[in-house]
């Protein structure tokens, strides 16, 4: 009895927050499987997602993590939009994650405050699945305006930085590391195997950061070994 | 009671050939065309006209009598459409004009006339601009439209005929202004009947008997007993809204306001059309006089004032008031047809969601975003396997190319590296990128990709995807064959 009461409570926090599970309730399978434990609710939160890479092989990955994501996470013909300052996305190379380059839109933005207005904007347009933007520094304000945004219109949004400047700003819902792994082989076979990552949670609110290795296999994410959960203190009776 | 003006172009295509080409003006000349074998006379201007030349005369008769003579070929102009131009530049004259080729224009001039000063003064005016012109016109007046057009083509210039009197201007015409049909003339001449005044007083069943329905319905409608129809050249107004202001607006909001209002009177008019703007021109006139323009485009055509007004916002700051802006001009210079607001029943993403993403992408355009979006292209090499697609829409034909891994960073141009490549075509030990040595631990391939000869020429390249110790994937090639003195390498992008 209690506990259905505190946890009623609990939700009620969170969505105070601004903290909403992702797509109107109804949970995703984002295939990301021993990771959802480290969300709230166990639910791939809505917000704005940040990962931080600071090598051009760590923004690949970063990348190809992130169209591994969209593939779950969109439903089949949804479009997305593709915001950034320069362009090196090879179209091609996001069939690899089940992405249908076709549904993405790439806009190309001169300057950045024009970026972060047009992440805005494409945020309230709710036909849209999901919203990527790649710039390395956001200022403060805008990052603040960009997740009440967020909170307010129930899409998510990607941010992909590039050398930030700036290492850390408070309003993303998640941050994300990925490094490039090994690929597993079999001994003895040639090739190189699988993309691999160490995907870790550097961030997340009323969450439970983590680290995990994991691979990418023909149309899902599949790990390697169980998550070593890091021994993160309860986030959600941390209130600000 | 009604009153209609017949004008009656003389010359309505050689006065057209002598206002585009003056010199003209004095000689006598004729239009000529071919028609089923022969060159005959399309139109004859009025000097060769008082030679006794008419239209469709054989060119080789009128040359035997006047060797003298110019003749042009027909350039091949519409009557129809000069009429139409014509009928048009006459709405000065009367909101209600109507053509009736090949050579004449009828105008409904009730209550017009007043503001000439009277019925004569008015065909006059019109007999006027129209000399201005350079049309030479016999214009006449009366209650009917058949009466107007009988006396001006067969009775005296300028006659203003009073209702009700038709009977009696008429009397003394040939049958022939009653523009009946050729054999019905031929009979009416064949029985002496060769004046109105002989046969129109005679009972209609008798007519009728001798002629066919055709006369007395003729006859009826001349006399206004039975109405006469014309359609009325409809006017194509410009998708042009004009907002004046009382005081001059200096603020961004009065101007937003200002905008707003001038959308929603164009957005009415197009919806009504059934009609969307893809383009459309804000003209703002300052109290200096400056003339500053605004243009938006859209991706969609759109008549939402909602869409528009947010498009136009963007572009508020641009527009400089100074003293204030007196006049706001709107036009839409790109209008095309709406389509459908839905396509397809079974598809998932809904015609609406298609129209928002349009709307968003309008915005970001207008704030300088540049749009893109990819299709496969049937080319294996990489630079050349994708290509932009050119609307929201398209469909391609082809499949894309999944067989083979392909990176998720291209470099826009593949970068050299040093290597270091012992064994003729297996993939390098080691490479050096940006002063970084990479130790090569697995690779796949080689994948060779053939320059396209048609499209270019140049070393085909064989394709290895590396992997180094650390874990991170490069996709690097050698350009042409293995050579001792080292090929050159390259890197060309990154894998996840």
């Amino acid at each position: 009895m209690e506990s259905e009461l505190v946890r009623k409570l609990k939700k009620e926090i969170l969505e105070m927050q601004g903290i909403k599970p992702m797509t109107h309730n109804r949970s995703v399978e984002t295939g990301l499987g021993p990771v959802h434990h480290a969300f709230p609710y166990g639910v791939f939160p809505i917000g704005i997602h940040e990962f931080v890479s600071q090598e051009p092989e760590e923004a690949a990955a970063t990348t190809g993590f992130m169209a591994g994501l969209i593939s779950k996470l969109v439903r089949n013909d949804g479009t997305c939009l593709w915001i950034g300052n320069r362009r090196k996305i090879f179209p091609p190379g996001l069939n690899y994650f089940g992405v249908n380059p076709e549904r993405i839109i790439f806009v190309e933005a001169v300057r950045n405050a024009d970026l972060v207005w047009m992440l805005e904007q494409a945020l309230r347009c709710e036909a849209l699945g999901l919203v990527i933007g790649e710039m390395a520094d956001m200022d403060p304000g805008q990052a603040r305006r960009l997740q009440l945004t967020v909170e307010q219109c129930r899409v998510s949004c990607f941010l992909h930085r590039y050398r930030p400047r700036i290492a850390s700003a408070s309003y993303a819902v998640c941050r994300w590391r990925v490094k490039p792994l090994p690929g597993h082989t079999e001994e003895g076979l040639p090739g190189v195997g699988f993309p691999a990552w160490e995907v870790s949670l550097d961030k997340v609110r009323n969450g439970y950061p983590g680290s995990w290795k994991l691979q990418w296999v023909e149309d899902h994410f599949e790990f390697e070994q169980t998550a070593e959960r890091k021994t993160g203190k309860s986030a959600l009776l941390h209130i600000a | 009671m009604k009153r209609y003006v017949y004008i009656w172009f003389r010359h309505l295509m050689t006065n057209r050939y002598v206002r585009k080409y003056p010199e003209y003006e004095t000689r006598v000349f004729v239009l000529a065309a071919n028609r089923s074998g022969r060159r005959v006379v399309t139109a004859s201007s009025a000097r060769a006209e008082s030679l006794g030349i008419q239209t469709g005369m054989v060119i080789a008769d009128v040359r035997a009598m006047y060797p003298a003579l110019e003749v042009i070929e027909d350039p091949g102009f519409s009557p129809e459409k000069l009429l139409e131009a014509l009928a048009e530049w006459a709405i000065r004259f009367t909101p209600v004009t109507a053509i009736d080729p090949p050579d004449g224009i009828l105008l409904d001039a009730t209550g017009c006339t007043h503001i000439w000063g009277g019925e004569k003064s008015y065909l006059r005016d019109i007999i006027h601009q129209f000399r201005n012109l350079g049309y030479d016109v016999r214009v006449a007046m009366a209650g009917t439209p058949g009466a107007a057009q009988a006396v001006a083509r067969y009775g005296r210039q300028a006659e203003v005929v009073e209702s009700g009197n038709e009977k009696e201007a008429l009397k003394r015409l040939p049958p022939e202004a009653l523009q009946l049909e050729a054999h019905t003339l031929e009979k009416l001449h064949k029985l002496g009947l060769s004046c109105i005044s002989r046969f129109i007083d005679m009972p209609p069943r008798v007519l009728r008997r001798r002629f066919g329905q055709e006369l007395t319905d003729r006859i009826a409608q001349v006399l206004g007993t039975v109405p006469d129809y014309f359609e009325p050249v409809e006017l194509k107004e410009p998708f042009r809204v004009v907002y004046n202001c009382l005081e001059p607006l200096r603020t961004p909001t009065a101007i937003r306001k200002a905008i707003e209002r001038l959308l929603k009177r164009l957005c009415d008019r197009l919806v009504e059309n059934e009609m969307g703007l893809q383009k459309a021109v804000l003209k703002t006139i300052r109290l200096d006089g400056k003339v500053q323009e605004q243009v938006i485009t859209t991706h969609h055509p759109s008549c939402q004032t909602a869409h528009l007004i947010k498009l136009f916002e963007l572009k508020i700051p641009f527009i400089e008031p100074d003293l204030g802006i007196e006049t706001f001009i709107l036009e839409a210079p790109l209008v095309t047809d709406l389509p459908p607001g839905q396509e397809k029943l079974w598809s998932v993403a809904s015609q609406s969601d298609q129209t928002e993403i349009a709307r968003l992408l309008d915005h970001i355009s207008g704030k300088g975003g540049i749009i893109e979006r990819y299709l496969p292209a049937e080319h294996y090499w990489p630079e050349r396997s994708y290509r932009k697609a050119d609307s929201l829409h398209e469909k391609s034909e082809v499949q894309w190319q999944v067989t083979r891994p392909r990176p998720v960073f291209l470099l826009p141009k593949p970068e050299p590296v040093s290597v270091a490549a012992p064994v003729p075509d297996y993939p390098p030990i080691n490479f050096r990128y940006k002063g970084k040595l990479h130790t090569i631990h697995k690779a796949d391939g080689p994948e060779r990709i053939e320059q396209e000869w048609w499209l270019e020429n140049g070393q085909h390249r064989d394709y290895f995807l590396v992997e180094d110790t650390e874990g991170c994937r490069y996709w690097i090639f050698r350009a042409g064959h293995y050579d001792e003195k080292g090929a050159q390498w390259f890197i060309h992008g990154f894998f996840a």
